[in-house]
């Protein structure tokens, strides 16, 4: 039985987005009308469209390729230097801006800071090759435990018809480091989907199998994909895996280190909690070497049970006997959190709109809470992601795709949501309106989310949101 | 094909690391670190959209309108969002692949046609990201076309700049739209007779709220007509009441369109309005005045002086009061500063009135440090510091980035750093405060809402710095050092 939500229907879900889009011009109401739908639980795929051009001049809250490639893929990994190749804007808007944390040493063994070509006038008149090849050597020399060197190309690289692959390529002889290339210019595609994409495919070409582990292995070899350690995510995740008893030979990409990852295709599993920005090379490992994937969920106690079942599953039972027992031991204190936090929470209702994977990962630790989902949707999902969703939320609840802040503030506006989960750009709009919000891309400076640890911060941090007496002091008295 | 034996995954020793972590600190690193030609590292300056941007926000219902990647117009908004903890709605027409081959004019034409009937706003202000700039985007024509074709109403304003990121920063990008818009708002209204006894005043590139209230409350005591020009004190302090609103403050436009007549324009920022005053020079009624930034007393008096001699108004004693108390603040706090060194970098016109205000305390600016700047800023810098002995051997660092930095406060170092939150890297390797001032302020709350122009700034500046030396005397000192009163 799919679930229900009091008051949700799809007949005023219908009537909500056929009211709201009426507002547009004609043009833009056609083009927006496939990517919002009442959602049906029992469908085999999502009837909303998704990954479709950005509509001009909606106010879409979307990001572009760059941000894809350095903001998600590249810019975690600690032990590169990743160059923001072109003018000094991107690199200086995604520097530390994304909360995927590091260990090391900044400025000596991992390199979270911004460097760039700052491209200049004469840069876009005479190409800028020359100038990545003596900043590639530079940044080498004076970041020696560098471990590779990724070149992320930004609008104009692309536009002036530069060839960093030929640059990278003879770098990485002359260095005898792994320098990357990736042509993730942020015209390309429709939003961040496809800089996640090309940035796998660089890791494909240039990275992977180039790389050998120095131990060796075991059937317990695993890498954890799609984790970006924001908040220390990867810190709360891997623990549970070791538990098990399971060797996580590396992180994709959070706290990544290039060496591991360029050794992955030896690993026995991959386990995958970003699908949207990972599955690619989950693929290509499957295809080349044989290596098995499998998506899991991390947030919520009950999610996380269910995901370490899953896991081991596809292991021994050695294997599965730990993993019983990781549930069991971590199971009490998550249900204390539970019935602190439930009686706060309980019927509370709460729209969502984030990225590629938290729009429906993220609903079922709501639920453990006693929080019901009335709305969700990505910015940059493709069909398989919707058709992921739709079991996960209830029937007639809102499904919104590239959401306009237009439509958004109505539909929130009508749903009247207790909390609205999103991102930056939306956060202050729905806090003026009174509304309680938080920041579901950084988790709002706060986090981990992810675990049974993430939980607890999780639990604190929404009934903060949704209880804090500062809400009452909105509405003046005069 | 031979095929080389594949590498086993390396890991970086701790010596390593210990010996590079020393060497980095040495004068040797920071000869080959200044010996950089190509690559910069962390830079202390973001792009001219940004700034095109914060123009746009400080006019009464104006949309920022960004033409060509989405992405851009996500960074500006992203930047503006965490500084001020406020909403920067803003539209972009979202150029993709097919708008590289073709130009972007079917997605200005749609964005706008989209945008005006969404959001309902008086004017626009397109600004343009890389794209469109690289691959030649005509937007002058396209502009014109749009109002012909019906996109947006004939008399829709729409005024624009060029602002590619690789020329320039921010600042330049806050000139060119700031010029454009002026420029298209008071074609056609200036009127003959003499100038109307109002003054039009343009703060410059500056993301502390509190100083354009700063700026407005002073003109009132003066009693003196104004308009406050890109105005984002209520755009980016707005209030909290249960409705969201989409223009929440700004320059009226009205306002802004008599401005030409008005008897004078001051601008408080020389190097991010040079195109603007020069414009304003040419065709405003009144005359045209580059101060600079009232940081400290000096640069405060010179401001009440001028608006005085403007005016023909005498310094209200509300103002003179104010100025009395401040001095008394200084002169109270002067040694827990004095002979103090510090490391600041910024804007041009922040620098300039930050370190006014330092050499007036007695504190040595021994690093000031401009990411982007030009000769002409470093001669005037210059100049400055040679107005004062606190300013002798002080050094002058333009188109140097905070990794430069970091290699200088090793080898020359100093007690306190000021400017951004991006600095706070530097202040934790070398373990030496970070003031924040400047833009952006992403890790701490409500800086923005201190003002930090004018004698009431100059207490606030004072304030922090001398506060944050004595937290730290008390954190730091022994037992037997330890004491009640500092």
């Amino acid at each position: 039985m799919s679930k229900t939500i009091e008051g949700i229907t799809t007949e005023r879900s219908e009537k909500l987005i056929t009211e709201t889009l009426n507002e547009m011009p004609e043009k833009a109401q056609k083009k927006r009308r496939p990517h919002v739908g009442a959602n049906e639980p029992e469908a085999e795929t999502c009837a909303v469209k998704s990954n479709r051009k950005t509509i001009p001049g909606v106010m879409s809250a979307r990001g572009c390729a760059y941000a894809g490639a350095k903001g998600v893929v590249w810019g975690p990994i600690r032990d590169m230097v990743h160059v923001s190749h072109g003018p000094i804007g991107c690199g200086f808007y995604s520097w530390g801006t994304r909360r995927n944390l590091v260990q090391g040493v900044p400025g000596v063994t991992s390199f979270a800071m911004d460097f760039t070509s700052d491209f200049q006038e004469r840069d876009i008149v005479y190409g800028g090759d020359k100038k990545l090849e003596k900043l590639i050597g530079e940044a080498d020399q004076l970041f020696p435990l560098n471990h590779g060197i990724s070149v992320l190309s930004e609008c104009p690289v692309g536009l002036i018809g530069d060839d960093i692959n030929a640059v990278t390529k003879k770098m990485e002889q002359e260095l005898g480091k792994l320098v990357v290339p990736c042509n993730c210019e942020g015209f390309r595609g429709v939003s961040q989907s496809l800089g996640h994409h090309i940035s796998n495919d660089s890791i494909r070409d240039f990275v992977i199998g180039k790389r050998e582990f120095e131990e060796p292995s075991s059937p317990y070899d695993v890498a954890l994909i799609g984790d970006y350690n924001i908040g220390g995510d990867v810190w709360a995740a891997k623990p549970i895996l070791e538990e098990m008893g399971l060797n996580v030979k590396a992180t994709w990409t959070g706290d990544g280190a290039i060496e591991e990852i360029a050794a992955t295709h030896q690993v026995k599993l991959n386990l995958i909690h970003c699908y949207r920005s990972m599955n690619y090379m989950c693929k290509v490992m499957e295809e080349k070497w044989g290596i098995p994937w499998v998506e899991y969920n991390f947030f919520g106690p009950t999610k996380i049970a269910e995901s370490i079942r899953k896991i081991a599953a596809l292991f021994d039972e050695s294997i599965q006997e730990k993993a019983e027992a990781v549930i069991a031991k971590y199971t009490p204190g998550a249900q204390a959190v539970i019935d602190r936090y439930r009686p706060r929470l309980e019927g509370k209702t709460a729209m969502l709109f984030v990225g590629g994977l938290r729009p429906r990962h993220t609903v079922g630790a709501y639920e453990d809470l006693g929080i019901q989902i009335t709305g969700t949707g990505y910015e940059f999902a493709h069909q398989d992601d919707y058709d992921r969703t739709s079991a996960e939320m209830a029937k007639g609840t809102l499904i919104y795709d590239d959401v306009s802040e237009f439509e958004f503030e109505r539909y929130v506006e009508e749903l009247k949501p207790d909390l609205v989960g999103s991102g930056i750009k939306e956060k202050y709009v729905f806090q003026k309106a009174g509304i309680p919000f938080r920041q579901m891309h950084s988790w709002d400076y706060s986090g981990p989310y992810h675990g049974y640890t993430g939980f607890e911060i999780f639990a604190r941090d929404i009934d903060m949101a949704i209880n804090s007496p500062t809400w009452k002091l909105v509405k003046s008295p005069f | 094909m031979t095929e080389n034996a594949v590498k086993k995954v390396y890991r970086t020793t701790p010596e390593e690391v210990d010996k590079v972590r020393k060497w980095i600190l040495t004068e040797d690193y920071k000869e080959k670190n200044f010996a950089r030609e190509a690559l910069v590292v962390n830079p202390a300056h973001a792009c001219q959209p940004l700034g095109a941007e914060m123009v746009a926000h400080g006019f009464k219902d104006t949309l920022p309108f960004v033409h060509g990647s989405q992405g851009c117009a996500s960074y500006f908004r992203s930047t503006f969002n965490r500084h001020f903890r406020e909403p920067a709605p803003t539209v972009a027409d979202a150029m993709t692949e097919d708008g590289a081959v073709f130009g972007g004019q079917n997605n200005l034409f749609e964005g706008l046609e989209n945008a005006y009937t969404l959001y309902k706003p008086k004017m626009m202000a397109v600004f343009t990201t890389c794209m469109p700039e690289v691959i030649g985007d005509d937007l002058t024509a396209f502009i014109r076309n749009a109002k012909s074709a019906g996109h947006v109403p004939e008399d829709f304003p729409l005024p624009y700049a060029n602002t590619p990121s690789f020329n320039g920063t921010h600042i330049n990008g806050y000139d060119s739209m700031l010029k454009s818009i002026l420029e298209y708002l008071t074609e056609g209204k200036k009127k003959d007779g003499a100038p109307k006894e109002s003054l039009n005043l343009i703060p410059g590139f500056d993301g502390n709220t509190a100083n354009y209230r700063e700026y407005k409350r002073i003109l009132e005591a003066f009693g003196i007509p104004y308009t406050l020009m890109a105005d984002i004190s209520d755009s980016f302090d707005s209030v909290c009441d249960g409705t969201y609103r989409l223009y929440p403050g700004g320059t009226p436009l009205e306002d802004a369109a008599d401005s030409i007549n008005a008897k004078a324009t001051i601008s408080l920022q020389k190097y991010s309005t040079i195109q603007t005053m020069r414009m304003v020079k040419d065709t405003f009624a009144g005359s045209a005045e580059v101060m600079p930034m009232p940081i400290g007393i000096k640069n405060t008096d010179a401001f009440l002086m001028k608006l005085s001699e403007l005016f023909g108004k005498p310094i209200p004693e509300e103002l003179k009061a104010e100025r009395g108390r401040a001095v008394d603040a200084m002169t109270d706090g002067h040694q827990y500063v004095h002979g103090k060194k510090f490391a600041v970098y910024g804007d041009p016109d922040y620098l300039l009135g930050l370190v006014s205000f330092m050499l007036e305390m007695g504190m040595i600016p021994w690093h000031v440090l401009c990411s982007r700047s030009n000769r002409k800023f470093e001669k005037e810098m210059k100049a400055l510091l040679e107005t004062s002995e606190f300013g002798t051997g002080c050094n002058v660092w333009i188109n140097r980035d905070l990794w430069h930095l970091h290699s200088l406060l090793a080898t020359d170092p100093v007690d306190g750093i000021i400017g951004d939150t991006h600095g706070k890297y530097l202040a934790r390797d070398h373990k030496i405060p970070l003031f924040r001032v400047g833009f952006p302020i992403i890790d701490r709350i409500n800086l923005h809402r201190t003002p930090l122009i004018g004698y009431n700034g100059a207490v606030n500046l004072l304030s922090m710095i001398a506060n944050k030396f004595l937290d730290i005397v008390d954190d730091t000192s022994d037992d037997q050092w330890f004491e009640m009163m500092r």
